[in-house]
């Protein structure tokens, strides 16, 4: 007789949240979460009752006033009388533009050391590992503060250029004068500009705008070009000379233009205690900017070497028997394959050139963690807003770089099917 | 640096339940020893000498108050701190008093919540210059690199001075004292600013001081005095009164080779009160032992004058005079209330 019955249903326990391995995982998960949220909640109740023992109260407000101090380096308009909340914002850029130039300094770095790396030359081969092995070794705070150093102790203070027999003098044709304190370059102005406009926040060139539309309106045309003469080649196995075509697209509209709006440079010259009528450009980004891209081009190197490393030594083989050059063999067949293994890693640097930046204060230049973290920290004793804000802004740059990479590795990793 | 701050942050922020509520005395008391916030290094007003013991003006503030308190002025725990760690440092609680020179301002002293318990030091700000630049007046900076201490009243003052008169500047920031010695030394910028008192010790740390200048404008008030947190009025009136018990010695003529005679008892009442030779006894008024201020006086190397000649006065390198830091009856601005 074949009766088919149920297997008997065993009633639920409590017990079973423990021994019972279909629940045990999510109870200890339960388990888990409400303590991480206690802790969290401890920290929070801790804050706001002795913020309110300290009679302090959680105010952003600070923001809106007059800041009062000044800045020695802006890239746009500021003064002491600007908010608190405008000095935060010219930190923010000044971060920005020092952690831009250091990343595109040490990618350019990082990728011919780490090419160099894999030298067959002996010479070279060994002193790029030097290289990379002395500047991953010492902390980064070291090498920005050799680098501030040398620059203050070893450049002439701008009195040397002073009169009949100085002992400094101005460099490359008297146009840019290297002094302890900053690099004095030439100005570039317009002697028929075209203004600027308001955007807000700040002032936007038009000069500035009417060049980089020229020089992306030729670069596409230039494109166009080469895609036409790729084209005939393919058809006709004879490629077209586009050189010399290239060069007059790329260069003569930027040249009518820079004409048209009166384009001239003024030098820098010393007047008073400082040069004048040039741009300055500080010796303390010039130090942070050299020490985070020595150092980060040391990682970059091994990745890169990684990267490479990790294409399998027979690509290399076909495409000599190809007929390939070495050159070629590496920027068509090599790296477009190694990118895929770089870029992950690539992106975990550009993050910490990012954060190391705010290494800044050690020679003083002003980035955000100088004014908001800093200056307006003191002078307004609000350090937990200040922190909880400058905090804030790195995690959001640092996801939009992240975001900004994810977005270039996706166009270059493996495209499977 | 970050990482101080940060830290300062979230042990003022999360971790100082206790301190608040507690009396900062019995906290002390309890862990025998004083925590005294001090300059990172500045001659003759706090710095740690080759074998780490601290001296100087500042400092002595410190042992007065360990010797009232403790009975012992060399149980003092000096926490050196920067123009930027300071506030966090005493909000905090890690440091029981701030003797760091350190302005009187509306707001540290409202805002920041923090209670000034007087003046040891009447300053202003000035200027330092090599002498080869050939400056003599502050007004003849225009166009300068001014090198200057972050965190301090002074960046404020330098952007008030350049802007009243006109001119313009550029601002080298550092983050202590030997920092800008360094950039000024090395010609990084033309002029120095800071307290004025600051720049002659900073000067006699030089190895040719006579090469440079400190120039007649004092462009600020700066009020230096120690201070401590807000809401504790007990340890507020204690660290005040130490610190008056230095300036009333002098004004009575106590020194520290008289102050064992005098404490026998004499005939004037003012110093029998002082040094609790008396039947009055002010020490068990604010918590501490009758003899509190002889102790105190004693601890800190005698009265307000001696500390001054022994650390900054014109004898020592730095030359300061007492100027402004006179007594009221030398035409001074140092007025202690009556012990009474």
């Amino acid at each position: 007789m074949a009766t088919v019955s149920d297997a008997p249903k065993a009633s639920f326990r409590l017990s079973m949240l423990i021994y019972d391995t279909r629940y045990r995982s999510i109870t200890i998960q339960i388990v888990v979460l409400m303590l991480f949220m206690a802790g969290a909640a401890w920290l929070v109740d801790n804050t706001v009752r002795n913020l309110a023992a300290l009679g302090k109260d959680f105010s952003f407000a600070f923001l809106w006033n007059r800041a009062g101090y000044d800045i020695n380096q802006m890239l746009v308009e500021y003064s002491n009388d600007s908010t608190h909340g405008r000095a935060m914002f010219i930190g923010l850029l000044n971060t920005l533009l020092v952690a831009f130039m250091s990343c595109v300094a040490a990618t350019v770095l990082g990728v011919i050391i780490g090419v160099l790396r894999l030298s067959p030359n002996w010479i070279i081969g060994r002193l790029t590992t030097v290289y990379v092995e002395m500047f991953r070794n010492i902390p980064i705070l070291l090498w920005i503060l050799v680098a501030y150093a040398i620059f203050t102790e070893v450049l002439p203070a701008p009195n040397a250029f002073r009169g009949d027999n100085p002992t400094a003098s101005m460099i490359l044709f008297d146009s840019v004068a290297l002094t302890n304190r900053y690099t004095a370059i030439p100005d570039p102005l317009f002697y028929r500009s075209l203004g600027n406009i308001d955007v807000g926040l700040f002032l936007i060139s038009l000069d500035l705008l009417a060049i980089i539309a020229v020089i992306t309106g030729s670069v596409l045309v230039n494109r166009k070009l080469l895609a036409h003469a790729t084209a005939v080649q393919n058809a006709t196995g004879v490629r077209p000379v586009t050189w010399w075509k290239s060069i007059l697209i790329l260069i003569v509209p930027l040249v009518v233009l820079l004409v048209a709006l009166g384009f001239h440079a003024e030098r820098p010259v010393l007047r008073g205690f400082n040069f004048t009528g040039g741009l300055d450009v500080s010796n303390s980004l010039m130090a942070l900017w050299l020490g985070l891209t020595l150092y980060t081009a040391a990682f970059i190197a091994e990745i890169v070497r990684a990267g490479i490393s990790a294409v399998s030594h027979g690509q290399t083989e076909a495409a000599f028997a190809l007929g390939l050059r070495p050159n070629r063999t590496m920027s068509l067949v090599i790296l477009p394959q190694a990118l895929r293994v770089i870029v992950p890693p690539l992106i975990s640097q550009y993050l910490n050139i990012t954060k190391n930046s705010s290494l800044a204060i050690a020679v003083g230049y002003m980035d955000l963690r100088g004014t908001l973290g800093g200056i307006t920290l003191n002078q307004t004793g609000r350090e937990l807003e200040a922190v909880l804000l400058m905090m804030l802004i790195y995690l959001a740059i640092s996801l939009l770089i992240s975001a900004a990479m994810n977005v270039y590795n996706n166009s270059v990793k493996l495209k499977e099917r | 640096m970050k990482n101080t701050v940060f830290l300062g942050t979230l042990a003022a922020a999360g971790l100082a339940a206790g301190l608040v509520s507690a009396a900062t005395l019995d906290d002390v008391k309890a862990r025998g020893e004083l925590n005294c916030g001090v300059n990172t290094g500045l001659v003759g007003f706090a710095a740690p000498d080759a074998n780490g013991n601290w001296s100087g003006f500042d400092v002595a503030i410190c042992k007065a108050v360990a010797a009232a308190v403790l009975g012992d002025a060399s149980k003092v725990k000096y926490v050196p701190t920067t123009g930027q760690t300071r506030f966090t440092a005493l909000a905090s609680g890690e440091v029981d008093i701030l003797s760091r020179n350190t302005t009187w301002t509306f707001s540290r002293d409202a805002d920041l919540k923090f209670t000034f318990i007087g003046v040891n030091y009447y300053d202003g700000q000035g200027f330092m210059v090599n002498k080869a630049l050939g400056v003599s007046s502050a007004k003849e900076l225009d166009g300068a690199t001014v090198c200057i201490q972050t965190g301090t009243t002074t960046e404020l003052n330098l952007a008030d001075f350049f802007k009243t008169n006109n001119m313009t500047y550029t601002p080298v920031t550092i983050e202590t004292n030997a920092e800008g010695e360094q950039q000024f030394l090395a010609g990084a910028c033309d002029a120095y600013t800071t307290d004025a008192s600051g720049l002659a010790a900073t000067r006699a740390a030089f190895a040719n001081p006579d090469d440079y200048v400190i120039l007649p404008e004092i462009v600020s008030k700066e009020p230096l005095g120690p201070l401590v947190r807000h809401g504790d009025d007990q340890w507020a009136d204690i660290t005040r009164w130490a610190m008056n018990a230095l300036i009333a010695a002098e004004e009575y003529g106590v020194t520290s080779a008289n102050i064992e005679e005098l404490s026998k008892g004499t005939e004037n009442p003012e110093i029998n009160r002082l040094l609790g030779s008396g039947e009055d006894n002010l020490g068990a008024m604010i918590g501490l032992e009758k003899d509190w201020a002889k102790k105190a006086i004693i601890g800190a190397g005698g009265n307000y004058g001696e500390i001054f000649a022994a650390t900054i006065g014109e004898s020592t390198p730095i030359g300061l005079a007492r100027g402004l830091n006179a007594q009221w009856t030398q035409g001074g601005l140092l007025y202690s209330p009556p012990f009474r």
